[in-house]
């Protein structure tokens, strides 16, 4: 809703056994700002994120990229809410998504190393990554998201097994990324997080987008009354 | 990358090597007798050859030849020779040497072979007895050998009971079979004095012409298998059949006994 | 129990006396098995990524195919090798009938669909862990089947053992196809095939524990060249 738009979708819809998980969906994404998804759990928010992203195949509709990037991995990149670690070092993790597209081992080691430290992996860069603790991997997940400089930055409820400190520091880097340009898509079950980091807010439930508007907008003001529930705290269907 | 190097460099060692050779299938009775340990050394050294050999039965020898996979067979088993070179696998035969077959068995001697009075009685003897009989059963030329005798006592191996045992193996599995079993078998002498597996095997009867066993030299024709090496193959017979062949053959022992009898014409 | 304490005495004397001949079929043993071994996982262990990760309409098919195939009697694949390789086959022009390379040939059917299973079933699991992220990061299929064989390489490396284990110890197929030839085919197996049907026991037990050896020295060599039990690695 700011600034030109990314990624369009246009009644989207994904069904499993005779049931619809989310459809149909209408949204435009702009190239800028933090959108947070957020709804109940069951709402459709991971079905809605990996729609939009591309890794989940549509029933009916369509969803278009129509940013300037070819390159796949320079136009997006994903957060799983558990990050898959690689059988590898910390360093040759970050590392992965530029050794897929050519880039030499010294020079993308080197490049790793720098994400490493700024994600504050530093000190571990040479560790097994299967060794990390939640926290730890979720950062190296996201710097392996940022390594690239992708446009926009998916990542679902990337906080979800996390203590206070470690979103914390998750959300210091976030931050820092959009700062650098980066768009983020978000979903949160965490109301505070997305009171902290949105820009905009789409409130998802029963697989339908119910709100979409500036975060501000939607905090004071909801207009739908299950998101005025939802604020509320009251279990919503 | 590397193990793919070390791969195809230990795949071209083992194609290169490659001298002036001759490939013969032999049986595995003359092969046990260990003649030819003596004599492989004696044909490298007097004609440059480097003679492979194929240690199969008689009836797998002559198909190796039949195919073409070897240049010469060395075989004792007439009729299938005259057979095989009826066919035009083979040019001709040439008789090197015989040696004989005996009768092994239990110390008991329950059929009570030591007092047959000839290999076809000894045969009868066993078969009425329902003694343990194991045959080798595997086509070779002392089965063949064996088989021709039954015949010429009158019987039919189909007829036979269980104490008849086919193994369809080679004389020193069939002989291991043999002393556990405390069973009779027809062995080719070499191949028994070099047998150390007897537990309670005794040798029972020997001495009639009809268990000669002659050796004969066949090579390959080329008429079927233009690739074999005829010329290596002339020149190993002609050593099979000099002086020099004769005194070794004739002069080969085992614990003291003469086994071949060299009867090439020369 | 006599011929068990003699074949070990056996094999002593054997090592220890340094046997020329026993040198010379230890080694061709190692080379014939070695090469296969080699041959065989440079086949299996990429095919058993792709089969990973390609869906294919008969995909459960081939793996049921593959698995029993690990079945395949070696002396079966032998005879078929040579009725190949026989100067009256096809291939008897190449004249590699009772050479090792015949044995290499045909050892290397024998273990390829041992090794692809365990590669299979192997990378699998790794599979079922790295999907969501190499299908987030738009990988194509060679750059996945190349980082499940890196990320899996310890236990690629067990399934290229399994299949030297079951070469080195094979005897059908390459009594077939090599004939056991002394000083040119001869290896330890067929010659301990060779010395039980002359009866000679002892001897037999005897090249038997030095086959045993020579497996459990190679796995040892290649476990510590690897690396592999070293703490903490994986």
């Amino acid at each position: 809703m700011t600034g030109t738009t990314l990624l369009s979708a246009r009644k989207a819809m994904v069904q499993a056994r005779g049931k619809t998980l989310i459809g149909p969906i209408d949204l435009d994404l702009g190239a800028t700002g933090v959108t947070v998804v957020i709804g109940p759990n069951g709402a459709g928010k991971t079905t809605l994120l990996k729609t939009l992203y591309g890794i989940q195949r549509l029933n009916d509709g369509t969803v278009t990229w129509s940013g300037n990037e070819e390159d796949i991995r320079k136009r997006q990149a994903f957060v799983f809410q558990s990050p898959v670690m690689l059988r590898r070092s910390v360093r040759d993790n970050i590392a992965y998504p530029l050794r897929l597209d050519g880039i030499s081992r010294k020079a993308a080691r080197d490049r790793a190393e720098e994400w490493g430290h700024r994600v504050g992996l530093g000190r571990v860069l040479m560790a097994p990554a299967r060794q990390l603790s939640g926290g730890e991997r979720q950062k190296l997940a996201v710097a392996r998201a940022l390594i690239n400089g992708p446009l926009v930055l998916f990542l679902d409820e990337p906080c979800a097994f996390l203590d206070g400190r470690a979103t914390r520091e998750i959300e210091e880097i976030l931050h820092s990324a959009v700062a650098d340009g980066t768009c983020l898509i978000m979903s949160t079950h965490d109301l505070g997080q997305a009171k902290r980091m949105a820009s905009d807010i789409a409130f998802v439930l029963g697989g339908k987008i119910r709100e979409f508007r500036p975060a501000t907008d939607f905090f004071t003001a909801p207009e739908t009354p299950e998101a005025q529930a939802f604020l509320r705290g009251d279990i919503v269907e | 990358m590397k193990m793919f190097l070390v791969a195809c460099i230990l795949v071209l060692f083992t194609l290169s090597a490659r001298a002036e050779s001759l490939r013969m299938a032999v049986t595995t009775s003359f092969h046990n007798s260990g003649l030819a340990d003596i004599l492989l050394p004696e044909i490298r050294r007097d004609t440059g050859l480097k003679v492979q050999l194929l240690v199969v039965g008689t009836g797998q020898a002559l198909r190796l030849g039949r195919a073409g996979d070897v240049d010469a067979i060395l075989v004792h088993s007439r009729a299938a020779e005259e057979a095989f070179i009826a066919r035009g696998f083979g040019d001709h035969r040439r008789e090197i040497m015989y040696n004989d077959f005996v009768y092994l068995g239990p110390a008991a001697d329950p059929a009570g072979l030591r007092s047959a009075d000839s290999a076809t009685d000894a045969l009868t003897r066993i078969a009425t007895s329902g003694a343990a009989f194991v045959s080798r059963g595997d086509d070779s030329g002392t089965h063949k050998k064996e088989l021709q005798l039954w015949s010429e006592a009158g019987r039919m191996p189909a007829d036979f009971g269980r104490w008849y045992k086919p193994v369809g193996a080679g004389m020193g599995a069939a002989l291991n079979t043999a002393a556990a079993l405390d069973a009779y078998i027809l062995a080719d002498r070499a191949s028994w004095l070099n047998f150390r597996n007897r537990r309670g095997l005794t040798l029972l009867f020997a001495g009639d012409r009809a268990l000669f066993n002659q050796y004969t030299f066949i090579p390959v024709s080329r008429k079927h298998h233009p690739h074999v090496r005829a010329d290596a193959a002339k020149t190993l017979e002609n050593w099979l059949i000099s002086d020099r062949a004769k005194s070794l053959i004739n002069n080969y022992q085992i614990k003291g006994e003469h086994l071949f009898v060299f009867n090439a014409r020369q | 129990m006599t011929d068990i304490w003699q074949g070990l005495v056996q094999a002593f004397l054997l090592i220890v006396g340094g046997d020329a001949d026993l040198v010379e079929i230890t080694l061709r043993s190692l080379q014939v098995s070695l090469t296969a071994t080699v041959i065989a996982s440079a086949i299996a262990l990429p095919f058993g990524a792709v089969l990973v990760v390609s869906r294919f309409r008969y995909r459960r098919g081939a793996i049921a195919v593959i698995n029993a195939l690990m079945g395949l009697p070696p002396v079966v694949v032998g005879l078929v090798v040579y009725i190949l390789l026989s100067r009256a086959g096809p291939f008897g022009v190449l004249d590699l009938l009772f050479t090792p390379t015949a044995m290499i040939i045909a050892q290397v059917i024998i273990i390829v669909p041992l090794i692809t299973s365990i590669a299979h079933q192997a990378l699998r699991d790794l599979w079922s862990d790295y999907h969501d992220l190499l299908i987030s990061m738009n990988t194509s299929k060679r750059q996945r089947v190349m980082t499940l064989l890196w990320d899996g390489r310890r236990a690629l490396l067990t399934a290229a053992l399994a299949g030297f284990g079951r070469a080195i110890g094979e005897v059908g197929a390459i009594m077939v196809v090599g004939g056991n030839i002394d000083h040119a085919t001869r290896v330890l197996t067929t010659a301990i095939a060779l010395e039980t049907a002359k009866g000679d026991f002892a001897l037999a037990l005897g090249l038997g524990f030095v086959l045993i050896i020579l497996a459990i020295m190679v796995n040892l060599v290649i476990h510590s060249l690897s690396r592999t039990e070293r703490e903490g690695r994986w």
